[in-house]
């Protein structure tokens, strides 16, 4: 009985003595596997993106929302509430009233145009308080953040990002300086060393005031958010049960508020990623299963080509079974270095994203990369089924005569 | 031995019945050198596929060393050309991209032999046919003669009982077959049973015993008895009177 190395030996200098037929079979099955891990690649990168970007937010975070998730219609993440009763700051006082509350952060945002001297520029503006950077994680590169004042007193003090900095005062020293935003005048306490995208802005291209003082500015009393955050992770569900009866209690008995927690943010988020990400493996998955057709059509051919071999093979002593087994080989021997070579393919496209937006954590799934080679021997294997069993069942002696 | 019993191979040509071998009894004996004659679609070649187990009587018994082999299963009667039986074809059929040691080691890759027990009998059966020097020449890289004596070696490196050739000069000038004769002539002295079909009277009055085939059937079954007892083999039999 044929030994399964010597098979293994003679399907693979069948291979190698027809090396364009082997390296069309080769490229079809590794463009297959590498799309699988580059898209997987694109779609998990995504995904981690999302997910250290809300991770970044903070810890134990709990943010409020004016407005119900249910007035917004399809968003699923209640981002867009509509509501006829504002957040104010005291709305935000009140809820430091509970114990687990370790820090309280109002949002406002604006836009605006900012300038020093003659030099201008857009920006968004935020309105918050000391606790905002705290709670945020950020580092403060000069200077300091917003002094702790009383959340309904404004003050005439402003932090920038570095980006900012850099364009508005380029060589001058930021701190100490005057710079017009909007119509009002606000000093230069403090320059952000964070950078980064935060809730679609751009950290470092952003000026950061007192929540009072943006809402003089932009004249708007209500707030975007209110950034809670609890002492530990167990006591989260309690203080959510505390800010939605305060509020309510707050807001006349209405519930118009919603409450998302940063983990189901982030679950949000992952199971709408994770599903890109399978869709796109999916899609990806459609080019192994073309491959194993044009597997299937080259082997038919291989066959029909080597007719007279299998004849000689059986005239020779070789049984159908073995034949088949041949053939079988030969096909997972393409399918294995296809998804081999796909592989190294697919990871050095990774690598080129990863270079090209170091942002994007741009690494195939270890899910997709199994997945992927496995789907490639299968797909090989089953689409060789018929013509090594076309090639077993071959009488031997028309395939003898055949010239 | 082999005893061909009552043996009818037919096939359907549109839907007419052609009877390829029609009623054939033989018995050929172990060592025996015979030649089948007869002119074409006389059913020589059907008889050597029968007889090499390449194809299967629509009636009739066949008989190997006394095991009725007709009745064996696939994987059987591959197991048995493999250990049985040697072919020697007309136009080679040697796998281009072989060498010629790696071809006449395929039967014995086919029956699992390890590869020590391989290489020794690679080794051994290419110094019997002077081919040493060609032991890593590719087919086209060898001579009409070369390349037959490449398939004696292929089809006798299991050391089968029976060497089955088709028309084993045709492909061959006169010196280089007259060469391959004597190498099959010669394996057929150490005992191997010899059965040449051909067109080549010259050919085939080398051989102890010479069956003519017309129609599908033995018409006649000569014995040089000289040369069969020169070689020590006496002749099995037909129902044709020996001459």
């Amino acid at each position: 009985m044929l030994l399964t190395r010597d098979a293994i030996q003679f399907s693979w200098q069948a291979l190698s003595a027809n090396t364009t037929r082997t390296f069309l079979m080769l490229l079809a099955m590794s463009i297959g596997v590498g799309s699988v891990v580059i898209l997987t690649a694109l779609g998990e990168g995504a995904r981690n993106y999302v997910t250290a970007e809300f991770s970044a937010l903070g810890t134990n975070l709990v943010i409020i929302i004016p407005g119900k998730n249910e007035t917004s219609g399809d968003n699923p993440m209640g981002l867009i509430g509509i509501t006829e009763r504002d957040l104010t700051i005291d709305d935000a006082v009140a809820l430091t009233r509970h114990p687990k509350v370790s820090r309280i952060a109002p949002l406002n945002i604006g836009g605006a145009e900012v300038a020093w001297q003659s030099r201008k520029r857009e920006v968004s503006v935020m309105g918050t308080s000391h606790e905002f950077q705290k709670i945020r994680q950020w580092e403060v590169a000069q200077g300091k953040f917003l002094p702790k004042i009383e959340l309904s007193r404004g003050s005439s003090v402003c932090v920038i990002g570095s980006e900012l900095r850099n364009e508005i005062f380029g060589a001058h020293a930021a701190l100490g300086q005057w710079l017009r935003i909007g119509d009002r005048r606000f000093r230069v306490i403090g320059v952000l060393d964070s950078e980064g995208q935060s809730m679609g802005m751009n950290v470092g291209d952003s000026v950061y005031i007192p929540v009072a003082s943006a809402q003089a500015l932009f004249n708007v009393p209500a707030l975007f958010r209110i950034f809670v955050e609890v002492k530990t992770r167990e006591a989260i569900p309690k203080v959510i049960t505390f800010i939605k009866s305060t509020l309510k209690e707050r807001h006349q008995g209405v519930e118009d508020v919603t409450v998302i927690t940063q983990d189901a943010m982030l679950a949000t988020f992952d199971r709408i990623l994770s599903a890109l990400t399978y869709a796109v493996a999916g899609i990806a998955a459609i080019s192994l299963f073309v491959a194993g057709i044009l597997i299937m059509n080259v082997m038919l051919v291989t066959v029909s080509q080597r007719t007279n071999e299998i004849g000689l093979l059986k005239s020779l002593g070789a049984s159908s079974k073995a034949i088949l087994n041949l053939i079988l080989i030969e096909a997972i021997l393409l399918s294995a270095l296809g998804a081999l070579v796909g592989l190294v393919l697919g990871q050095l496209g990774c690598w080129g994203i990863r270079s090209a937006f170091p942002d994007l954590p741009a690494y195939p799934p270890a899910w997709a990369t199994i997945a992927s080679i496995l789907v490639a021997l299968i797909t090989g294997v089953l689409f060789s089924l018929l013509p090594a069993k076309k090639a077993a069942q071959l009488n031997p002696v028309i395939a003898l005569s055949k010239r | 031995m082999i005893k061909l019993n009552n043996i009818q191979r037919n096939f359907l040509v549109g839907n007419q019945t052609v009877h390829a071998l029609d009623n054939i009894n033989l018995t050929i004996n172990d060592g025996e050198y015979v030649s089948v004659m007869g002119p074409s679609g006389s059913g020589k070649s059907t008889l050597l596929n029968l007889l090499g187990l390449l194809d299967s009587p629509t009636e009739g018994s066949y008989f190997l060393n006394g095991r009725n082999v007709t009745e064996l299963d696939e994987n059987e009667q591959a197991m048995t050309r493999n250990q049985n039986i040697g072919f020697v074809f007309q136009v080679f059929h040697l796998i281009p991209r072989l060498t010629a040691a790696e071809n006449i080691e395929l039967p014995l890759v086919l029956a699992g032999i390890s590869e020590s027990v391989r290489k020794e009998r690679v080794h051994h059966a290419l110094e019997s046919m002077k081919l040493l020097d060609r032991a890593h020449h590719k087919p086209q890289e060898l001579s009409g003669g070369q390349r037959q004596r490449v398939a004696i070696a292929r089809a006798t490196i299991t050391e089968p009982s029976i060497l089955l050739a088709d028309e084993p000069t045709g492909n061959l000038d006169q010196k280089s077959g007259l060469n391959v004769i004597e190498t099959l002539e010669l394996l057929n002295q150490k005992g191997i049973t010899l059965i040449v079909v051909t067109h080549d009277a010259a050919l085939g009055a080398r051989s102890t015993r010479s069956i003519g085939m017309i129609d599908g059937r033995i018409d006649s079954d000569s014995v040089d008895k000289k040369s069969a007892n020169h070689s020590g083999n006496s002749p099995g039999e037909s129902d044709v009177t020996h001459t």
